[in-house]
C-alpha cells in the first residue's frame, strides 16, 4: 500500500461530499457535506506532507481547519437566521432570486 | 513670364482685397449698430481698392514690358512637404485690367445700392456681402497660382449665394441660390480635379511653374486638364451645359445682379480660359472644346433673350450670350484672346449699365419685372431712357460704340480661323449678332416705347441722383470703351506680357465681315421694331410657336436637367433610404432584437435554485478538471 | 505514535492494517451520511468520517493534527452541528421526491466524470517515493533525559510562529470576525417589553394548562422503555408522557404498546406468563 492510496481515498470522500451538497435538501445536511469535501482536502495535504516529508501541508491543514470552524459556526447563525424567519431549512425554499 | 518681386508700391497690392474683406468683416460683426452709416463704409471700401489699383495700374505701365509681373508674397499658406500653397499676388496686365474692372464698375453699383436698396432694412448686410464679393473676386484674379484662384472662385460662389437669397424669406430666392450654387459645384468639381492633376503632373500650382511644365507634360493630360478647367469655366460662367443657373439668380436684387451675373463673376470663367492659355496652348483639342462651348452658348443665350417678358430674365439671356462670345475668342487661341479680354472690359460697361437702367425702371415701376406692363417709359425717366439707350446701341453693335469694336473683332476673328469650323463658328455669331438686336430692341421697344400698359396706381419717376450718376458713368465707358481698348491694339499689346497676342491687329471695319455684321443687327432692330413697335403690345404673352415656347422654358434646359440627374438622383437617394431602413436598420434592430431573445432564454437558467447552481458549478469544475488533463497529459 | 520511516512506496503493515480496514469503514460511513433521511443519523456518521481520518493522519506522522482533529473538529464543530440540529428541529425529515428536473443523473454523471479525472490525475501524478515525517531520535541531554523542544509538535509551533506568521495573526482576526458575525446573526431583537414574573406566573397557572412537568415515562409503570406510556393515579395512560417524535415513529412501526395495568400483584416474570412474549402487546 502505498500512500497514493490516501489520495484515492480523498477523491472518493470529496466525490461523495460534493455528490451530497448536489442532491440533499436540508441546509444542515448540505453543510455537514461541505465539511467532509473539506476533511478530504485535509487528508490529502497531510498525505503530500508526508510524502514530500516537509510540515508545509501539515501547517496548510491546520489553517484549513481553523477556517473550516469559523465558516462553521458563520453559516449555522446564517441557517439559524433563516429558519426563524422562514420556518423551512430547505435550500430549495430560498429560491426568489430568480427570473 | 519672369516673376519680379514686389516693392515700393506693389508691396501693398495685398490691401485690394483686404481693405473691401475687412470693411465685410466689421459690416457684419457690428449688427444692426451699423445700419446707420454701414452703406458709406461699404461703398469707402470698394473705392480705396479702387483707387490703389488706379495708383498700381500706372505703376505698371511705368515699368518696362518685360518687367510686367510682379508677385507679392504675403505668406506660405500650406506648406507641407510637396504641398506648396503659398498666398501669393500676382500684378500683371490681366489682373490689372480686371482689376480696374472690377473695382471701378464694381464702385459705380454700390453707390448705385446706396439709393436702390435705401428702403430696405438689410442694407448693411447687403454691402458686408458686395464687399465680400468683391474681395473674393480680386482675390481669384489677383493669385499667382490656381489654389489661391480657387479660393476666390469658392469665395464668389458663397457671395453670389448670399447675394441670390438675399431676400430669403422668399422661397423662389431661396431655391435659386441654392439652384446656382448647386450648378456652380459642378464646375468648381472640374476646377478641383484640374487643380489635383496639375499638383500630381507637375508637383506645384502657381501659373509660372504650370506654365513652365507644360512644354513637357503629355498632351492627353493637357487635354484633359484643359477639358477640365472647362468645365470649371462653364459653371461660373453659366456657359452650356451649367447655364441653367443665370436666369433664376436673376431673383436677388438689381445690383446684384449688374455686378455679379453681368460684370465680374460670370466672367471669371473666360478669366481662367486666358489665363490659363499655356495649358490650351499645348491642348488643341480642348481649346476647339472651349470655342464650340462659347458657340452653341451664343447661340442658345440668343434664342431664350427672344422670348422672355421679365426684363431681368431677358438681359441675363444676353448675358449668357454674350459670355459666349468671349469664351467663343479665348477658344480661338492668341488670335482671340485680347478681343475675348475687350469685349469682357466694354461687356462691364454696357451690361452693367443695361442692368442698373432695369433696376431703375423697377424702381420707378413699383418692383414690376414684367415688360408687357411697361410701355411709353422714355419721357418719365430720360436720364434712364439715354443711359439705357446707350447701353443698347453699345451691345447691338452700332458703329462706333464699344460694342461694335469688340464684338465684330471677335466675328472676324472666327471667319479668320479657316476652314469648316471657322466658317461655322463664325456663321453662329453672326447669325447671333443679329439675334441679340433683334431681342435687345424689343426690350427697348416694350420699355420705353408704345402705348402705356402699366398696372393700376403705378407712377413712374426718376430715379434719385445715387442712381442715376452711376449709370451715366457706365454710360460714358460703353460709348468710348472701344477707342480706349481696340484702337490700334493698344490692349492687345498691353496684354501681351500675360496672353499672346493676335497677328493681325488691324482693324477692319469696313471689311465683307464688317458689311455683313451690320446689315445682320439692321435686319434684327427692324424685325423687332415691326414686331413690337407698330403692333400693340399685347397684355398677355400670345402663345407662340414651339420654339418660342421652349425658349420661354429655356430652351428646356431645366427640363433636361431634371429628368437626367434631377429625378434619377431622388430614386437613388430614395432606393438607398430603404436600404438604410430595411437593410441596416433591420440589421441593426434584428441584432438587438437577437441579443433580446437570447438573453430572455438563458435568463430561465436563474431558476433560483441553489442546487442548480451547485451542480453547473460543479458541471465547470470538472470540465476544467478534463482540460488540465489534456493539457498535461 | 509510529513513525513511517521508509522512504519507499511501501508502507508499513501496521499502517496498511490500520488503513484498509478504516478506509472501506470511512467510505461507508460518508455513503450513509449523504444518503440517510434522519438528520441525527447523517451527523453521527460524519463524526465517524472524521474520526476515521483522525487516525489516518496519527498514522502518516502528523499526530498533533489527529488531536485537532478530534478535539476541534469532531468535538466543537460537530456538536455545534448537532445543536442546531436540534434548534432546527430534529424531526425534520427529506422527502425523497426530486423537485429539480434531471438533478440526480447530472449530478451522477458529473460525479462519476469527476471521480474518474481525480483518479487519472492522481495516477499522472506518478509519485514514485515518499520520503514520510521522519522524526529523528531525541536528544538527549547527559542524564539521558529528552530535552525539550522537540518533536512534532515543536516543529509545527516552529513553522507556525516564524513562516506562517502571518497568515496566524490573519486567521485569529477571522475567528473573531466569525464569532462576532455569529452573534450578529443569531441575535433577536426584542419586540415586546420582557415578561416580568408576575406575568410569568399568571401564564403558568392559567385554565388548561400544564403546571407541572410532564411524567416522564415509566413513572408509576413498571416499564422502562421510552415508547411506552406512562400510568396516571387513577390508572388511565398518560398521552402526554410519550415525546411526539417517538408517537410518530411508533405509529410507523405499527406498535402501540401498553403498560401493565396495577392491580393484584402480577408475576411480571415470563415463566408464569401464559402468553408467550411477543414485539406487540402488553409489553
Amino acid at each position: 500500500m502505498s500512500p497514493t492510496y490516501y489520495l484515492y481515498l480523498s477523491a472518493i470522500l470529496f466525490t461523495i461530499g460534493s455528490l451530497g451538497v448536489l442532491l440533499r435538501r436540508n441546509a444542515i445536511v448540505v453543510f455537514m457535506c461541505v465539511e467532509l469535501m473539506l476533511n478530504a482536502a485535509n487528508l490529502a495535504l497531510v498525505t503530500f506532507s508526508r510524502i514530500n516529508g516537509d510540515l508545509n501541508g501539515q501547517i496548510i491543514a491546520f489553517f484549513v481547519m481553523v477556517v473550516a470552524a469559523a465558516e462553521v459556526v458563520v453559516g449555522l447563525a446564517i441557517i439559524i437566521s433563516v429558519y426563524r424567519t422562514r420556518r423551512s431549512a430547505s435550500v430549495d425554499d430560498a429560491s426568489l432570486l430568480k427570473y | 513670364m519672369t516673376l519680379t518681386a514686389s516693392s515700393g508700391v506693389f508691396s501693398a497690392t495685398w490691401l485690394l482685397v483686404a481693405i473691401p474683406l475687412f470693411s465685410a468683416a466689421i459690416l457684419l460683426i457690428s449688427g444692426r449698430r451699423a445700419d446707420k452709416w454701414g452703406h458709406y463704409l461699404g461703398v469707402a471700401a470698394p473705392l480705396a481698392s479702387f483707387v490703389l489699383g488706379v495708383v498700381l495700374f500706372f505703376s505698371l505701365i511705368g515699368k518696362h514690358a518685360d518687367g510686367r509681373h510682379i508677385d507679392n508674397h504675403l505668406f506660405s499658406w500650406v506648406p507641407v512637404a510637396g504641398f506648396r500653397a503659398n498666398a501669393n499676388f500676382l500684378i500683371d496686365p490681366l489682373s490689372i485690367c480686371f482689376v480696374l474692372l472690377i473695382t471701378g464698375v464694381g464702385s459705380l453699383i454700390h453707390v448705385y445700392s446706396v439709393g436702390y436698396m435705401a428702403h430696405d432694412p438689410g442694407r448693411r448686410r447687403f454691402f458686408a456681402y458686395l464687399n465680400l464679393f468683391v474681395a473674393s473676386m480680386l482675390l481669384l484674379v489677383l493669385g499667382d497660382n490656381f489654389v489661391a484662384l480657387y479660393f476666390g472662385w469658392e469665395g464668389v460662389g458663397v457671395a453670389s449665394y448670399l447675394l441670390i437669397g438675399f431676400w430669403s424669406h422668399k422661397p423662389s430666392a431661396a431655391t435659386a441660390a441654392k439652384k446656382a450654387f448647386v450648378v456652380n459645384r459642378v464646375g468648381d468639381f472640374g476646377l478641383s480635379i484640374a487643380i489635383m492633376v496639375m499638383f500630381a503632373t507637375f508637383g506645384s500650382f502657381s501659373f509660372v511653374d504650370v506654365a513652365a511644365g507644360s512644354k513637357t507634360a503629355s498632351t492627353a493630360t493637357m487635354t484633359s486638364l484643359g477639358l477640365l478647367l472647362l468645365l470649371g469655366a462653364c459653371g461660373k460662367s453659366a456657359q452650356i451645359p451649367l447655364q441653367s443657373w443665370l436666369g433664376d439668380a436673376m431673383e436677388g436684387p438689381t445690383p446684384v445682379s449688374a455686378l455679379i451675373h453681368a460684370a465680374t463673376m460670370v466672367t471669371a470663367g473666360v478669366y481662367l480660359i486666358a489665363r490659363s492659355n499655356f495649358i490650351f496652348d499645348v491642348a488643341p483639342n480642348a481649346r476647339l472644346a472651349v470655342a464650340i462651348v462659347g458657340t452653341a452658348t451664343l447661340v442658345f443665350g440668343a434664342i431664350v433673350g427672344c422670348a422672355k417678358d421679365d426684363i431681368k430674365k431677358a438681359l441675363a439671356a444676353s448675358t449668357m450670350s454674350q459670355i459666349g462670345y468671349m469664351m467663343l475668342a479665348v477658344g480661338l487661341g492668341p488670335a482671340g484672346y485680347a478681343f475675348g479680354i475687350a469685349h469682357l472690359l466694354t461687356h462691364g460697361f454696357f451690361k452693367a449699365g443695361l442692368f442698373l437702367g432695369a433696376g431703375s425702371v423697377m424702381h420707378g415701376m413699383n418692383d414690376e419685372v414684367d415688360m408687357r406692363k411697361y410701355g411709353g417709359l422714355r419721357k418719365f425717366m430720360p436720364a434712364t431712357f439715354i443711359t439705357f439707350g446707350l447701353g443698347y446701341l453699345a451691345i447691338i453693335g452700332f458703329p462706333g460704340l464699344a460694342g461694335w469694336f469688340t464684338k465684330d473683332a471677335i466675328i472676324e476673328a472666327a471667319f479668320h480661323k479657316g476652314g469648316t469650323s471657322g466658317a461655322i463658328f463664325g456663321g453662329c455669331a453672326l447669325a447671333a449678332a443679329g439675334l441679340t438686336a433683334f431681342y435687345m430692341t424689343r426690350v427697348m421697344v416694350m420699355t420705353f416705347f408704345g402705348d402705356k400698359r402699366w398696372a393700376e396706381g403705378t407712377h413712374p419717376h426718376e430715379s434719385p441722383r445715387t442712381m442715376t450718376v452711376p449709370m451715366w458713368i457706365l454710360a460714358i465707358g460703353s460709348v468710348g470703351g472701344g477707342y480706349v481698348l481696340i484702337l490700334s491694339g493698344r490692349l492687345a499689346k498691353f496684354l501681351a506680357a500675360a496672353v499672346p497676342k493676335p497677328d493681325d491687329l488691324a482693324f477692319k471695319p469696313i471689311g465683307v465681315i464688317g458689311l455683313a455684321t451690320a446689315g445682320v443687327v439692321l435686319l434684327g432692330v427692324a424685325g423687332a421694331w415691326f414686331m413690337y413697335a407698330r403692333r400693340p403690345v399685347p397684355a398677355i404673352a400670345p402663345v407662340g410657336s414651339p420654339l418660342t415656347v421652349a425658349a420661354r422654358r429655356d430652351l428646356l434646359g431645366d427640363a433636361f436637367n431634371e429628368s437626367v440627374f434631377m429625378r434619377p438622383g431622388q430614386y437613388l437617394t430614395r432606393l438607398l433610404v430603404f436600404f438604410d431602413n430595411r437593410g441596416v436598420d433591420g440589421f441593426v434592430n434584428g441584432f438587438a432584437a437577437f441579443v433580446g431573445g437570447t438573453s430572455s432564454r438563458f435568463r430561465r437558467f436563474q431558476s433560483g435554485f441553489v442546487r442548480s447552481y451547485a451542480l453547473s458549478m460543479f458541471g465547470g469544475v470538472v470540465v476544467i478538471l478534463a482540460a488540465l488533463l489534456l493539457v498535461k497529459g | 505514535m509510529p513513525a513511517v520511516l521508509a522512504t519507499s512506496l511501501h508502507a508499513g503493515a501496521p499502517e496498511t492494517a490500520i488503513f484498509w480496514i478504516l478506509a472501506p469503514l470511512a467510505v461507508l460511513a460518508s455513503l450513509g451520511m449523504v444518503l440517510s433521511r434522519n438528520t441525527v443519523h447523517c451527523a453521527l456518521l460524519l463524526g465517524s468520517v472524521m474520526l476515521s481520518l483522525a487516525v489516518f493522519y496519527a498514522a502518516q506522522g502528523a499526530p498533533f493534527l489527529a488531536f485537532v482533529q478530534v478535539i476541534v473538529y469532531t468535538g466543537a464543530v460537530m456538536m455545534l452541528f448537532l445543536f442546531v440540529l436540534m434548534l432546527v428541529g430534529v424531526d425534520t425529515r427529506d422527502s425523497l421526491i426530486e423537485t429539480l428536473r434531471g438533478q440526480r443523473l447530472a449530478a451522477a454523471v458529473a460525479g462519476i466524470g469527476f471521480l474518474l479525472l481525480l483518479f487519472a490525475g492522481i495516477r499522472q501524478a506518478a509519485i514514485t517515493s515518499s520520503v514520510g515525517i521522519a522524526e529523528p531520535p531525541k536528544v538527549t541531554d547527559d542524564q539521558g533525559n529528552v530535552l525539550p523542544g522537540q518533536g512534532n509538535i515543536f516543529e509545527i509551533a516552529k513553522l507556525l510562529f516564524t513562516r506562517y506568521i502571518f497568515a496566524f495573526e490573519v486567521t485569529s482576526a477571522l475567528l473573531i470576525t466569525a464569532a462576532l458575525g455569529a452573534m450578529v446573526l443569531a441575535h433577536r431583537e426584542r419586540h415586546e417589553p420582557r415578561r416580568s414574573q408576575l406575568e410569568q406566573m399568571r401564564d403558568r397557572f392559567k385554565v388548561g394548562t400544564h403546571p407541572t412537568p410532564l411524567p416522564g415515562p415509566g413513572v408509576y409503570a413498571r416499564h422502562n422503555a421510552v415508547d411506552t406510556p406512562a400510568l396516571l393515579p387513577d390508572g388511565s395512560t398518560s398521552d402526554l408522557s410519550v415525546p411526539p417524535a417517538i408517537e410518530e415513529l411508533r405509529l410507523e412501526r405499527g406498535r402501540n404498546p401498553q403498560p401493565a395495568r396495577l392491580g393484584p400483584a402480577q408475576s411480571s416474570s415470563r415463566a408464569t406468563s401464559k402468553q408467550p412474549p411477543s414485539g406487540k402487546g402488553n409489553l
